[in-house]
């Protein structure tokens, strides 16, 4: 398989569009599967009442802000590495969605919180460490809309990204020597989950859906920004052409 | 190589102390922030202690962070920077050299004003001292740091602000890490811990930022 092949911007945006409503398809399934399964499926929990339901949403979009992130990361290192104009699109079309999950993980935390500490938020590690995650994300949104050379927006996000990558662990512990309350992870790789069965379902597909999810939007975002800087060339006037 | 970081800093040195003016902007700004938190919050002495600490290094980094859009801004706007950047030395040295020049230039004041502003805060001798030395090690973290955003924000509209955006996240540590030493003293929990991690960072950061800034001057400049 020659990677370089589907790196070339004529081959990805065909190839991205038919991927797009597959992906967009199992999103939806997937998220009325989990959503099922966390209100009508799985049991109250004994200490947290109905309230708990909230980490159905809360658990899987702080996974995907900070996993969204590393692929940013990812994305934007083999960019500079290689000089591959898609990755750099790639990188640029999550971030966005990004800062739309680490958003809505820190609301949903906020309602989480409410009932159960007694307080919409608290300065807690975690708490605090994602709030800097949104920070990062809206700073790379700001670098990138504020050059409007794309090349050089590319190239600088990049950059910023790959600092904000290192930053991340050592942004996460400083906070956590400094401050904590949120409760420990309850799933992990290493032992068994201390949930009930139907919850720890629950909570993977809707992890699923949501990585489903940022898959179909960012393609589409990136299906935008190729057509954009493309616009010169001859495969993107004869695309347009082709269609009513 | 190091005859060329030399220069580097003692020509941003020389241009900074003949224009005076920019340069006490800065010193006045940390000062007038540091002075709007009593009037703001109230005079208790007790709670202007437990604040003191918080407020100066977070009066630091505002301060640190006004003076970034100047580091390498006027130089890119005669030319000089291209000019620097086409020298056979490596990049990465005129960054450090840059930084280090950024931090002669804000960051000592910063250490002489620091202990005045202490004792309006009320805070005790031994934590007067551990503000000044965590100080000391931590804004070259914030000039080296710095310079990767004013070397991605170079030429920019709004680059002042767009510098804060990206760049006060990355501080975050060097805040925790630098107000906990401080604040350790006052508790008596010590602040060994606070300061060896600080120092780790700024290692860290004298390491890679020269690096990343210099290749962030080349995405900017090219």
């Amino acid at each position: 398989m020659n990677l370089y092949h589907y790196a070339s911007p004529s081959t990805f945006y065909p190839l991205a569009g038919k991927l797009i409503p597959w992906f967009a398809a199992l999103a939806f399934i997937l998220a009325i599967a989990g959503l099922y399964i966390s209100f009508f499926v799985a049991p109250t929990d004994f200490q947290q009442g109905e309230g708990y339901r909230i980490i159905f949403i809360h658990v899987p979009t702080a996974w995907m802000s900070m996993f969204i992130y590393v692929v940013m990361a990812f994305w934007s290192a083999i960019g500079l590495a290689w000089n591959t104009r898609l990755s750099f699109v790639m990188a640029r079309a999550l971030a966005p969605t990004g800062a739309m999950f680490t958003f809505v993980a820190l609301w949903t935390g906020a309602f989480w919180g409410k009932p159960m500490w007694g307080a919409w938020w608290v300065w807690d590690a975690r708490l605090t460490s994602e709030l800097i995650l949104l920070f990062l994300y809206v700073g790379v949104m700001a670098l990138q809309a504020a050059i409007d050379d794309p090349r050089r927006a590319d190239r600088a996000g990049a950059l910023l990204n790959l600092v904000g990558v290192i930053n991340v662990p050592i942004i996460y512990f400083s906070v956590k020597w400094w401050n904590t309350l949120h409760q420990g992870s309850s799933v992990s790789l290493t032992r068994a989950p201390s949930m009930a069965q139907t919850m720890l379902w629950g909570m993977l597909i809707m992890a699923l859906a949501a990585w489903m999810y940022t898959i179909a939007v960012s393609l589409v975002r990136a299906r935008t920004l190729v057509l954009e800087r493309e616009r010169q060339t001859e495969w993107v006037r004869a695309q347009l052409e082709g269609q009513p | 190589m190091l005859k060329f970081l030399f220069t580097v800093i003692r020509r941003d040195v020389l241009l900074a102390a003949r224009r005076r003016g920019d340069w006490l902007t800065a010193q006045f700004f940390f000062v007038m922030v540091v002075s709007m938190f009593p009037l703001g919050i109230g005079p208790e002495p007790g709670m202007l202690r437990t604040i003191g600490p918080g407020v100066v290094w977070v009066a630091a980094l505002l301060a640190s962070l006004l003076s970034l859009d100047r580091l390498f801004a006027d130089d890119y706007r005669d030319g000089t920077l291209e000019q620097m950047l086409l020298s056979p030395s490596p990049i990465a040295l005129l960054t450090l050299g840059k930084a280090i020049a950024h931090w002669i230039i804000n960051g000592i004041p910063l250490l002489i004003i620091a202990p005045l502003l202490g004792i309006q805060f009320n805070l005790p001798a031994g934590a007067l001292w551990m503000l000044v030395l965590s100080l000391a090690i931590g804004t070259p973290i914030l000039s080296l740091l710095g310079s990767i955003g004013a070397a991605l924000t170079l030429g920019l509209r709004g680059g002042g602000a767009l510098v804060t955006l990206l760049i006060m996240p990355l501080y975050v540590p060097a805040l925790i890490f630098g107000a906990g030493a401080v604040e350790g003293v006052l508790s008596g929990t010590g602040s060994e811990a606070h300061l060896s991690l600080l120092g780790a960072f700024l290692m860290m950061s004298l390491l890679l930022a020269p690096w990343v800034s210099a290749m962030a001057l080349k995405v900017s400049v090219e």
